[in-house]
């Protein structure tokens, strides 16, 4: 996978190798956009994260808000005809991103007491192992 | 000694710019046996065959080497004058200096020496050379055509008008296959049954056809020219020669069953023809719905019916039949979407498949013609069509694509606006397919002009809420979320393979593809060919196909089969397997690995210390071995040999290349 | 019937009283579970890039500690890691033996990896525990809710049909509820987006309760305590009618006429509108 400058964009070649999911399967369907339970709430829409993957824009990935908001509820895996594991994908970038560009993303210090007493554990250490290095 | 010749082509400067044919013809008049050597510009030319011809008479040649092209391109030509000029054909070997030498090598100095030891080789070879003669095989002037739907009638009737008789097999009680489950046809819009009625009839009526419906193939075995099938003619416990097809039994029979022919939809009676223009117009009945047989009473229809054709005793027959082609002609199904359940197909009456859509336009179908809703009968206003369900997806479905859904959700989307006026249609497709004659057109009217709406994207769920069904899915190409309150969604679901096409193919030799598609001897070149001689496909049965290409493959297997029944003879194979049978030992490792089915056990008797010891051993049947070699690899004692590649001669080659200097 | 049992976290915390009716049916009929000693957290989330090892640690400890024996657990999520972190563990042999390896223990990806409804569907049957029911839930209108973690993937999970489950309604049946279905019962309630994204997870779970309340659910079952969680604390208050969201134990055990003492998430089935 190469930019529009034909310069290899170093997270779309982590992101294969560590997921192993090649973007080149896609064939942009979108059944992905229109199974996921949260598309409404995205800035970019799951096919369309592929699509950039497709084309190696990877700062627009880096910047979307999209790979955030992804539960991994594999709804878009399940039902993928191409047999693409997106939710791999998005957590490539995720990664990809707290790995090279900006660490963590959420901790502790951003929770109310309330929430802090209320959440059930399994909350907590699942969404710190998301959004931390 | 045998008395060879040697003749080497230039074939313009196609072997002579690489291979310095002078030395070549020098030291192939010093191989073992060789009284004479020669060149030409061109061998293959009527020139060139002329010298080989003058050369076998006059010098008294046994044996012929000819140095040129691949076998495959010219063996049959030279193999042809070597005949004329009064020499057993497969006494000739070619040694292949073209594409085996002069066209993969650059240097003349490394290419010569090469052509010379595959000159050798081939006169090494050419020494041990027997005399060969191809069998000739009697062929039955009849064919068999399997399955009589829109590809086996067309076969059939092609067969007929040429003079040949044919037998059409058919499991259902009627002939018209899928044709005859659709309303109109796309891209013309003419009626289905309009076109597909009178050819029914058509193979009814013609004295060269004879239909065999309600019947199965049990069993085929022999071999091109030769096939004896065992057909099984199911009871219909009714009478088809007295039958008048007047329909009094199924007016009065009180019980029914679940239409095949209308999907389920609509029910059928316990004694049905499965369609209005049934051929032939002669009923059966349905063993497992039927009151007499479940319960010993009723009898009303034989009671009713005028010619007492009803006969509970009959009993099912078989035909054992001699049959010298057959062709297949089996269709497809229609993949059931219940998989994938975010459609909620069988949840509700309001999601149907393409096919079921397809009745409800039929004026005897499941709504007599109308189209409504089976919920609650109402017309529906917005349906939503589904493209690609179980088509290229390799996950749930099958890879391929179905070839026929992009235009027929076209024409069921126009069909729906021309019945329901007021109605909207809304395709969620993947891409639109529209490669054929008129079809790309007729899409586009039917998005420009009969208010189809098409969504590039796909459909996440669908559920019932309140009188509607809530289609929620998203166009990719504007990025947005679409919800559609829809009154009916239409399901294209997938073209796949008869369920149970994998045995069918076993019984007649002919293989299958990982979706269980017949497959053809090659993909391009013999497309209505298979691998086992005399027998060919037609149809859906062998990928996804619309009727124009149907008919087309299914004139073309005619074609084939026509020229094989024009044949008094058949050729066989002359290069054929041969098992030593006083050193086989039995172990039939050769059988197994037979791809064609030509070896089989046979019993011998030997003398044996005085008495006689009977044993088994392997025999091949020359008129089924295509002369593969397989069983010889596979023989543990080499006792197997292949009359033209005998171990021998094939050591022999070896040995000239390798023991010269 | 003889299981290790793998609680976890929230099991001991906020979901208490899913463990404690589940103990209480699990006695009364006759499926003994056994706590394992000194677990520690079942990972949390399956990792899914294939360079992040440390984070299977866990699971393969917890895994191993079973010595192939049956493990059960009740949280969708732990039961969801550990079920994946064994299929890995079966199939790779490289990350099998970088893991253990690293953990110094000897674990192949054998023995079997259970949710403690597949114990009742397959191991007792419900059929049989329909007959153990002693206070059938009738005219109680119940719909399940299954999320995500049970049925997906499902070719590792093989837990259910992923698009047409049932497990959780035969369960209602077998308890003599009046089951209902409704079409958003295998979609994702918004997971820790609840934490991070309010809004998105109110979307979601006004959609799941939407979609339940007008199937004519009265009550709601769920195996997961943040699915319970964003179902109870998500959902936008619009005056609509209240849903009570169960763990599946708690109705278990009172149709086997338990009466449990319980801490844990608010037992007195707080409305869920009223957030």
């Amino acid at each position: 996978m190469t930019t529009e400058s034909g310069k290899k964009s170093r997270l779309i070649e982590e992101m294969k190798a560590q997921s192993g999911q090649d973007p080149n399967s896609c064939y942009q369907c979108g059944k992905c956009s229109a199974a996921c339970p949260v598309t409404a709430a995205l800035d970019l829409m799951p096919h369309q994260v592929i699509r950039y993957l497709q084309l190696g824009l990877e700062d627009e990935l880096a910047e979307s808000k999209t790979p955030w908001i992804c539960a991994s509820c594999f709804t878009c895996a399940a039902r993928c005809p191409r047999d693409i594991d997106l939710a791999r994908m998005m957590e490539g970038i995720r990664l990809s991103v707290l790995r090279c560009r900006e660490g963590n993303k959420f901790g502790p210090a951003d929770l109310t007491p309330e929430q802090l007493e209320k959440l059930p554990q399994q909350a907590l250490v699942s969404g710190f192992r998301k959004y931390n290095k | 000694m045998p008395r060879t010749g040697v003749f080497i082509c230039h074939c313009g400067t196609n072997i002579a710019g690489t291979v310095d044919i002078d030395k070549a013809v020098e030291a192939s008049r010093n191989f073992p046996g060789v009284v004479h050597a020669d060149e030409y510009r061109y061998l293959c030319s009527e020139m060139g065959q002329d010298i080989i011809k003058k050369a076998i008479e006059e010098q008294d040649l046994d044996r012929v080497v000819v140095g040129t092209c691949s076998p495959r391109m010219h063996e049959a030509t030279f193999r042809k004058a070597a005949a004329e000029a009064g020499l057993n054909p497969y006494l000739l070997e070619v040694a292949n200096i073209r594409e085996h030498c002069s066209w993969v090598h650059k240097d003349m100095g490394e290419a010569t020496p090469k052509a010379i030891s595959l000159l050798r080789a081939a006169a090494a070879k050419a020494a041990l050379n027997t005399a060969l003669e191809a069998p000739r095989l009697d062929v039955e002037k009849r064919a068999l055509v399997i399955g009589g739907g829109i590809a086996g009638i067309q076969a059939a009737l092609d067969i007929a008008e040429a003079g040949y008789e044919v037998d059409i097999v058919e499991r259902e009680p009627s002939i018209g296959g899928r044709m005859a489950q659709l309303e109109k046809t796309f891209p013309t819009l003419d009626c289905s049954a309009c076109i597909l009625t009178p050819k029914m009839v058509e193979a009814a009526q013609h004295p060269n056809v004879n239909l065999l419906t309600y019947s199965e193939v049990e069993e085929v075995k022999g071999f091109v020219g030769q096939f004896d099938v065992k057909i099984k003619k199911k009871a219909r416990y009714v009478d088809s020669v007295k039958c008048t097809g007047c329909g009094i039994c199924w007016e009065k029979c009180p019980s029914k069953a679940p239409s095949e022919f209308e999907m389920g939809l609509a029910k059928r009676k316990s004694i049905y023809v499965p369609f209005a223009q049934a051929v032939p117009n002669v009923p059966v009945i349905d063993r497992d719905s039927c009151l007499y047989f479940r319960k010993g009473r009723c009898q009303i229809c034989e009671k009713e019916c005028p010619p007492q054709a009803i006969d509970y005793e009959q009993q099912d027959e078989i035909i054992e039949r001699r049959y010298g082609a057959i062709i297949m002609a089996t269709g497809f199904d229609q993949l059931d979407p219940t998989i994938y359940g975010e459609y909620g197909y069988g949840q509700h009456p309001d999601i149907l498949t393409g096919l079921e859509f397809e009745r409800l336009f039929n004026a005897s179908g499941p709504t007599g013609g109308k189209i409504v809703r089976l919920s609650d009968g109402k017309p529906p206003k917005k349906v939503v069509f589904i493209q690609c369900v179980g088509s290229r997806d390799k996950a749930r479905g099958m890879n391929y694509c179905s070839k026929i859904c992009c235009m027929y959700t076209a024409k069921q989307a126009v069909l729906l606006k021309e019945k329901v006026p007021d109605a909207k249609s809304y395709v969620f497709y993947i891409d639109v397919r529209t490669a054929g004659k008129g079809y790309e057109e007729f899409q586009r009217r039917a998005a420009e002009e009969y208010d189809v709406a098409y969504l590039r994207g796909q459909v996440g769920k669908i559920f019932p809420e309140e009188d509607h069904l809530v289609v929620r899915g998203v166009d990719s190409l504007s990025g947005r979320l679409i919800e559609i309150n829809a009154d009916m969604v239409v399901l294209a679901a997938a073209s796949i393979a008869r369920c149970d096409a994998p045995e069918v193919g076993r019984l007649v030799g002919i293989n299958s593809d990982s979706y269980n598609f017949f497959n053809e001897a090659h993909p391009k070149l013999k497309p209505v060919e298979t691998h086992t001689a005399g027998v060919f496909i037609a149809g859906a049965c062998q990928s996804p196909k619309d009727i124009p290409d149907t008919v087309s493959q299914a004139s073309a297997a005619a074609v084939k089969a026509i020229g094989l029944l024009s044949k008094d003879k058949l050729q066989g194979e002359a290069c054929t397997a041969e098992v030593n049978q006083a050193e086989c030992s039995g172990c039939l490792y050769c059988e197994a690995v037979c791809p064609y089915s030509a070896i089989s056990p046979v019993e011998i008797e030997e003398r044996y210390h005085g008495g006689t010891l009977k044993r088994t051993v392997a025999e091949v049947n020359p008129a089924l071995c295509k002369g593969c070699g397989s069983c010889t690899v596979a023989c543990r004692s080499g006792t197997i040999n292949l009359k033209g590649f005998s171990n021998e001669q094939i050591l022999a080659e070896v040995d000239a290349i390798c023991l010269q200097r | 019937m003889r299981y290790r049992y793998f609680p976890g976290c929230t099991l001991k915390g906020q979901a208490k009283n899913m463990e404690d009716t589940t103990m209480a049916a699990a006695e009364a009929l006759g499926i003994e579970l056994v706590e394992l000693p000194e677990w520690q957290c079942c990972g949390a989330v399956y990792p899914l890039y294939e360079d992040e090892l440390i984070s299977l640690l866990s699971p393969v400890r917890t895994l191993a500690a079973a010595e192939g024996e049956p493990l059960v657990s009740l949280c969708a999520a732990c039961h969801h890691v550990l079920k994946r972190a064994q299929e890995l563990m079966s199939r790779n042999e490289d990350a099998r033996t970088k893991v253990t390896d690293f953990l110094e223990v000897e674990y192949s990806g054998e023995g079997r990896v259970l949710h403690f409804l597949e114990v009742l569907r397959d191991d007792l049957g419900f059929d049989k525990l329909a007959e153990m029911v002693k206070k059938p839930l009738e005219g109680r209108k119940a719909a399940a809710y299954y999320g995500c973690l049970l049925l997906r993937p499902s070719k590792v999970m093989q837990f259910d049909d992923p698009e047409n489950p049932s497990i959780m309604e035969d369960l209602l049946k077998a308890l003599g509820a009046d089951v209902v279905k409704s079409p958003y019962r295998t979609e994702c309630c918004g997971a820790y987006l609840s934490v991070t994204e309010e809004g998105v997870a109110a979307d979601t779970v006004d959609r799941i309760l939407d979609s339940a309340r007008s199937a004519g659910a009265e009550v709601l079952i769920t195996a997961c305590p943040l699915c319970r969680y964003n179902l109870e604390n998500c959902a936008r208050d619009d005056g609509k009618k209240p849903l009570k969201v169960y763990y599946f134990s708690e109705l278990l055990a009172e149709a086997m006429g338990l009466t449990v003492e319980t801490a844990g998430d608010d037992s007195s089935k707080e409305e869920v509108s009223q957030r």
